[in-house]
């Protein structure tokens, strides 16, 4: 964390994400469950630092930086970025809208019954009625009738709810439209740089694309942008014209890389950037993103499961398991003395280079299986499988507290 | 667009993989249209290549012959009828396996091609009936089958080719919108559902009798069936492409590309446009050349249950059926429409096989 005279500013703060996949079984595809896929995560990143954000496969990571960025619908959460909210300041507000959604879509659905219903009875009665392109005329009527009695139902409520409860405009979420026009502060790193890119589309149209879709650049403008942006990536510039198949996968990373660049933006989320990297290359990419950062003041969420990486990049780490945020804490401290039972199992299963070392080590070997996300145990997350269980974590899910300045711990251990 | 650098930055121990050393700054080419490249690669292709040949020469042969070869589809000679093809005049002699023969045969042939009305009458042992009037025969009727097999490939390539259009059209849309759209999905695939399961040659023939008046009065007779056909087989057409290019929108819709492209914010029509369209191309090609075929087929087949064009009204797949009673005496008559209906979609299927890889910049340069 950048520590100076002046308090850095919170580029981005998460508070209470949760991202639930609805889980539907049965004949009828009933609700029956959630795939808790992240859990009630808080974090802030500060402008211009890298958090880290580390954890066992399957624990949320990848779901938490997608939600972030509102690539998935979160359940539940306010998310702002650079002071722009990205998803639901108040948690009414998103109750409300949700409830003025399902009313105004069985609004619609009655409508559009009684609409068949009108337009079978009116051909039976009247024979001119069920002539071909009239009946045509009646559905595309009814079609648009059902979709206004949506928007108009759901819009009456919300507004009047909504001044019931003393709730603004302000604090529902933006919709897609407006999301759009936020998009170029954020942009995102993909984990394998050779599913990220179409392939059917040259270099120069990919990193091309962002330009088109939020700019109005002349076509030797772009062009020019496009160079520029393969100069700072390392790309050589006659690499424009070839297409993603015909690079290895550091340069693919590169290709992504410099799209996600493309609109100068302020945060990026780089998901597993060198997972599908061969450890000679990871080193380059790694070593881009920090020139990269430094160059442009960029923010970075960089979610990996590589420890060694993570502590190279990131200013500081958040351990996750499943779902939760066990651990946040800055880099040296969190891996010189890590706090919560979780962390400690997890920085113990780094390999140890030194042979003698390496025998010698106490590992902490945790027993059993991670929890399905569907069904998390009760109280505390980690409880089935922690070392130092108490009583108390099987009823009570603990807090996330500050335990010593800038370190935050989730354990009753520590509180 | 300000803050970006000029120059490539001073990585530290972050060399650019595979930069070459030295760049002239001038040698980079502007990005390149596209369609050069995907020509460049379909000109590699042999069979694409003979089979946009012979498709160029059919469609030359139907729209432009008339043009030439002036004799109207519809006259009746009824004293040429039954003429067999000029080339009948190439199997005269005595048969291939006694000197005799070939002499005749070197003997017969030049008179039969010289004057084969004489030829014939001369010489009734051949049973056969040749004139230059008629180089590819007359029918049963006296009606060249030359101007015949012009004037029915017209409507047989225009109703293949339309018909393909409105189902691919149709096919794709439904496909895309079912595999993109969730909401949507259970809508439109039980609809496509609906039209397989219905049984197609009872569906048209019901469509075909409530609305044949209608078109015929408002587009003229024979209009007014080239616009009911091609709506039909279009409209009946549609379901195996739009279950094929679903499955393949519903597994592209899961690649990170296309949730690339949604966090640069891409709205899903353009999202759609540019990165699932061009990527179910190769399942649309092979749709579409498969369709033509089965348009030409579908077509004939009408004609055969006297639904389409009316009798008289020549298209390729007519003539074949009107043939096959004449399949003993003449069988040339089955042989040149049978021929061109299977060059035809051969050629088109061989198009569409070299498209397919030339739009596919994975196979493209090999």
């Amino acid at each position: 964390m950048p520590d100076g005279s002046t308090a850095p500013r919170k580029l981005v703060e998460v508070r209470n994400l949760r991202m639930y996949f609805p889980i539907h079984t049965g004949l009828l595809r009933t609700h029956t469950g959630d795939v808790k896929a992240v859990d009630g995560v808080n974090f802030d990143i500060y402008e211009g630092e890298t958090l880290g954000l580390v954890g066992e496969s399957g624990c949320g990571k990848s779901t938490c930086g997608r939600a972030v960025l509102r690539l998935y619908d979160p359940t539940s959460a306010s998310i702002k970025i650079d002071g722009v909210e990205l998803a639901w300041a108040n948690d009414d507000a998103r109750k409300i809208d949700a409830a003025a959604r399902r009313i105004a879509r069985n609004a619609t659905y009655t409508v559009m019954i009684l609409g068949v219903v009108l337009i079978a009875v009116l051909a039976v009665q009247f024979e001119a009625m069920a002539r071909f392109p009239i009946v045509l005329l009646q559905a595309a009527l009814l079609i648009a009738l059902g979709l206004l009695t949506f928007f108009l139902t759901r819009n009456m409520l919300r507004k009047s709810r909504a001044r019931a409860a003393g709730i603004s405009e302000a604090d529902f979420a933006p919709t897609e439209n407006d999301l759009r026009r936020m998009r170029p502060t954020m942009q995102m790193v993909f984990q394998d740089p050779q599913a990220s890119l179409n392939p059917r589309m040259t270099v120069a149209g990919i990193i091309g694309e962002p330009l088109s879709e939020h700019t109005q650049l002349s076509t030797t403008e772009r062009n020019d942008r496009i160079y520029e942006l393969m100069d700072a990536v390392g790309l050589n510039r006659d690499f424009a014209n070839r297409y993603p198949h015909e690079f290895s996968g550091g340069q693919r990373q590169r290709i992504g890389i410099a799209r996600a660049l493309a609109l100068n933006p302020k945060f990026i989320v780089c998901d597993e950037p060198i997972a599908a990297l061969d450890v000679s290359i990871q080193a380059q990419v790694v070593n881009l993103l920090e020139d990269l950062q430094e160059k442009f003041g960029l923010t970075y969420l960089f979610i990996s499961h590589d420890l060694s990486m993570v502590r190279h990049i990131a200013d500081r780490v958040a351990v996750m398991y499943l779902g939760k945020v066990a651990e946040l804490a800055p880099r040296d401290e969190l891996f010189n003395d890590p706090l919560h039972p979780y962390t400690k199992a997890l920085l113990s299963a780094v390999p140890e280079p030194d042979p003698v070392t390496h025998d010698t080590a106490e590992r902490v070997i945790l027993q059993g299986d991670v929890p399905s996300p569907s069904n998390p145990p009760q109280g505390c997350n980690f409880c089935t499988r922690c070392p130092a269980v108490m009583d108390i974590c099987r009823s009570e899910d603990p807090e996330m507290k500050e335990v010593r300045p800038g370190r935050f711990v989730a354990c009753h251990l520590h509180s | 667009m300000t803050d970006a650098p000029k120059q490539p930055l001073a990585t530290s121990g972050a060399t650019p993989a595979g930069a070459a050393p030295v760049m002239e700054m001038e040698a980079y080419r502007p990005p390149r249209n596209q369609w050069w490249d995907v020509w460049d690669q379909f000109k590699t292709h042999k069979g694409a290549l003979f089979g946009l040949g012979f498709f160029i020469f059919a469609l030359l042969f139907v729209y432009l012959g008339p043009l030439i070869w002036t004799l109207d589809s519809q006259y009746i000679d009824i004293r040429a009828r039954n003429t067999n093809h000029i080339f009948s005049c190439l199997g005269v002699g005595g048969g291939w396996f006694s000197a005799q023969g070939w002499a005749d045969w070197f003997r017969d042939m030049p008179a039969c091609l010289g004057d084969p009305e004489a030829f014939s009458t001369a010489n009734p042992i051949y049973g056969l009936r040749v004139s230059w009037a008629h180089p590819l025969g007359a029918d049963q009727l006296g009606r060249d089958t030359l101007s015949r097999m012009m004037v029915g490939g017209q409507t047989s390539i225009a109703v293949g080719l339309t018909a393909m259009l409105l189902a691919l059209f149709f096919g794709t849309l439904v496909g895309v919108l079912a595999g993109y759209f969730r909401k949507v999905d259970g809508l439109l695939m039980r609809l496509t559902d609906l039209f397989l399961a219905m049984p197609l040659l009872p569906l048209l023939l019901v469509i075909i009798m409530l609305f044949r008046d209608v078109l015929r009065s408002a587009f003229g007779p024979e209009g007014g069936i080239f616009v009911l056909i091609v709506v039909v087989i279009g409209l009946t057409s549609w379901m195996q492409t739009a279950r094929v290019v679903r499955g393949d929108v519903l597994a592209l819709k899961e690649r990170e590309f296309v949730l690339a492209a949604r966090s640069i914010g891409t709205p899903p029509w353009r999202l759609i446009l540019r990165h699932v369209l061009p990527n179910v191309m190769s399942s649309i090609m092979v749709s579409a050349t498969l369709g033509i075929a089965n348009a030409i087929i579908t077509e004939s087949a009408l004609s055969f249950l006297g639904l389409g064009f009316p009798s008289d009204f020549p298209t390729w797949g007519r003539l074949l059926f009107d043939a096959t009673d004449w399949l003993t005496q003449n069988p040339e008559r089955v042989i040149w429409p049978g021929l061109f209906i299977s060059l035809t979609v051969l050629s088109v299927n061989y198009i569409g096989d070299g498209l397919r890889d030339a739009l596919d910049p994975r196979i493209r340069g090999r």
